[in-house]
């Protein structure tokens, strides 16, 4: 009894402190576009490397740059980012997958799988380092890159829960009143999957913009002036003897920002969805 | 068994056929001529001439590719443009960083990960299994690379007890290179460890409410030789599976890493490719890595459809 109680507690503590999380990490990017406490871009060489203090809260970058306004603009570029990624890899894996389990005993479903499986063999990482050299570094390149990677997983999710879906009588309705398989999918099929991608959507979007934060680190993601987390975190590394406090906000800022989505996830899948709330799995 | 393993092998062939026609167009057609876009933009004439000799652009792309794979299949993976060494070699010897590297961080993921899954679900709703559960949700958010960067300035800035990057390699004493991946290892590790332990978990949660153990209580085995002589082995199986697909996560992750600790590794060489527009250094070593995720996922498939027949059937 106990335990249920304490597990139970813990999860919708999840979803709370996620969506607090969250809420900053939207807020801080969104607030950054009206108000940061100083000029992200405004370089200052007689203030630089300075540790934090009132003037500057997180401290300065080897330019005399503000930390704390470069981790709020850096917000927005993560979330962007990520956002169109994972927007992308919806808009292709979704279809993808419905129809898969539309016709999951043919040529289509079987084709469609071993693509997914092929592009699980491609990193993302991999992706971005082709991409990059057809095309050069860019966040678009970067977007590009986590789309692609993204893909199977929206399409094996859609899959695996449309193919529960068309076991359902009401499906079996729609057939018997004359409605074609597609048409089935779009107004019967997919609707029933909502929660369950809102779901998936969020917990890619955490590792979309782990996968951004990576992917500038190494030079391949979101190019100056665009600010970025991960940038800030290779410029860190380079002044680490110097100047540390610059590796230490913008990693805090990617696990906040990864931790909150991942528990807002978790949390939003047994208020959404309360037969999936298998106790404690 | 046969069957299903030649059922695999078959795919794995068109896996690999299909994946080097993708890297071939995306490195040697997508961006035009290859010759002059190594050379950059103020290339003389004649020196893209010479180089298009050199790298057989005068033959179509079919045989481009042809050439290409057969040579890979044979060990030759062409010549550098930049070192002018063959990239066979260069693989050879980043690769003495990347694998040990992947291999180390494997085993570290591995042997945190599968005692704390098991604590876990031992002590399934108590405060242990809450506490195990917020670290694994911290463990999963890190970035590997910003925990490589914390650990180097706790460890080799503050403490001194590591070196804050390079390789000295295997030449210079088994120890002394083994050191130097430690940090790295356990950065790429601990993210890796977080899902495993949730999957140690939630494998055995699952095992334990089987009814095979209800028999096996029932026959007189007290909780713990129930869990680990029944429960325990049982549960390995989907771990095993995921500890493959880590390896290949683990290749690529390294990438990041070993700009981290400059690492002289296959990763890096792939990125100092890039802006050095070494087209075939790039081409080949994305198809090996790629290679070594797709044959790794080969051979886990095997062993797991070798433990359980019952996956046999589903090709």
């Amino acid at each position: 009894m106990s335990a249920a109680v304490t597990r139970k507690g813990f999860r919708s503590r999840a979803l709370w402190i996620g969506g607090v999380l969250t809420a900053v990490l939207v807020g801080a990017a969104l607030l950054s576009y009206l108000w940061t406490p100083h000029d992200f871009e405004a370089i200052s060489i007689p203030a630089r490397n300075q540790l934090p203090s009132g003037e500057h809260w997180f401290g300065t970058d080897h330019y005399g740059r503000d930390i704390f306004s470069m981790i709020m603009a850096g917000a927005r570029t993560s979330l962007a980012l990520a956002l169109a990624a994972v927007g992308i890899a919806m808009a292709v894996g979704v279809p993808l997958g419905l129809a898969a389990a539309a016709r999951s005993d043919g040529l289509l479903d079987e084709i469609i799988m071993r693509g997914n499986d092929l592009i699980f063999a491609f990193p993302a990482l991999l992706v971005a380092v082709l991409i990059t050299n057809i095309a050069g570094p860019g966040a678009f390149n970067a977007i590009l890159a986590i789309a692609i990677f993204n893909i199977p997983v929206f399409a094996r999710v859609t899959r695996g829960a449309a193919l529960s879906v068309w076991t359902l009588d009401f499906i079996m309705a729609a057939r018997v009143a004359g409605k074609g398989r597609w048409r089935i999918s779009a107004e019967h099929v997919l609707p029933n999957l909502a929660n369950l991608l809102i779901v998936q959507g969020t917990i890619q979007l955490s590792l979309g913009i782990l996968a951004e934060a990576g992917l500038s680190y190494v030079g391949l993601g979101a190019q100056p002036p665009l600010p970025s987390w991960g940038r800030m975190l290779a410029d860190a590394r380079t002044m680490l003897t110097v100047a540390p406090h610059m590796a230490l906000f913008p990693g805090l800022a990617i696990t906040a920002a990864v931790l909150g989505l991942n528990l807002l996830g978790d949390g939003l899948r047994d208020w959404l969805d309360p037969k999936l709330r298998r106790e404690g799995r | 068994m046969l069957r299903y393993a030649l059922k695999r092998l078959i795919s794995l062939a068109v896996s690999l056929l299909v994946a080097s026609v993708i890297i071939f167009i995306a490195v040697e057609i997508v961006p035009g001529d290859p010759a002059s876009y190594m050379l950059g933009l103020n290339a003389q004439p004649d020196t893209v001439a010479q180089l298009r000799e050199e790298l057989g652009l005068n033959v179509s792309p079919v045989e481009r590719y042809v050439s290409w794979v057969w040579g890979m299949v044979q060990g030759d993976f062409g010549t550098s443009y930049t070192y002018r060494t063959p990239v066979a070699e260069m693989i050879w010897q980043r690769g003495q960083v990347s694998l040990p590297l992947a291999l180390f961080a494997l085993l570290i993921s591995t042997a945190i990960a599968i005692p704390l899954g098991v604590i876990a679900a031992g002590r399934r709703g108590t405060g242990v299994d809450v506490g195990l559960s917020t670290a694994t949700q911290f463990g999963i958010a890190v970035p590997n690379f910003w925990l490589g960067i914390m650990m180097v300035l706790l460890f080799s800035v503050s403490l001194q007890w590591f070196s804050a990057g390079g390789f000295p390699g295997w030449q210079a004493g088994f120890w002394l290179a083994l050191k130097s991946l430690v940090l790295p290892a356990i950065a790429l590790a601990v993210p890796q460890a977080a899902i495993l332990t949730r999957i140690m978990r939630s494998s055995l949660l699952d095992t334990l409410g089987e009814d095979f153990m209800r028999t096996a209580r029932a026959k007189g085995l007290s909780r713990n030789q129930a869990l680990w002589r029944h429960a325990f082995r049982n549960a390995l199986i989907p771990v095993l599976t995921i500890i493959g697909l880590q390896f290949s996560f683990l290749i690529a992750g390294g990438i990041i890493i070993e700009q981290v600790f400059y690492l002289p590794g296959l990763g890096r060489l792939v990125l100092q490719s890039i802006n050095a527009r070494d087209l075939i250094v790039v081409e080949s070593v994305v198809m090996v890595l790629v290679f070594a995720v797709i044959v790794v996922n080969f051979a886990v498939d095997l062993a797991y459809a070798a433990v359980d027949p019952r996956l046999r059937r589903r090709v």
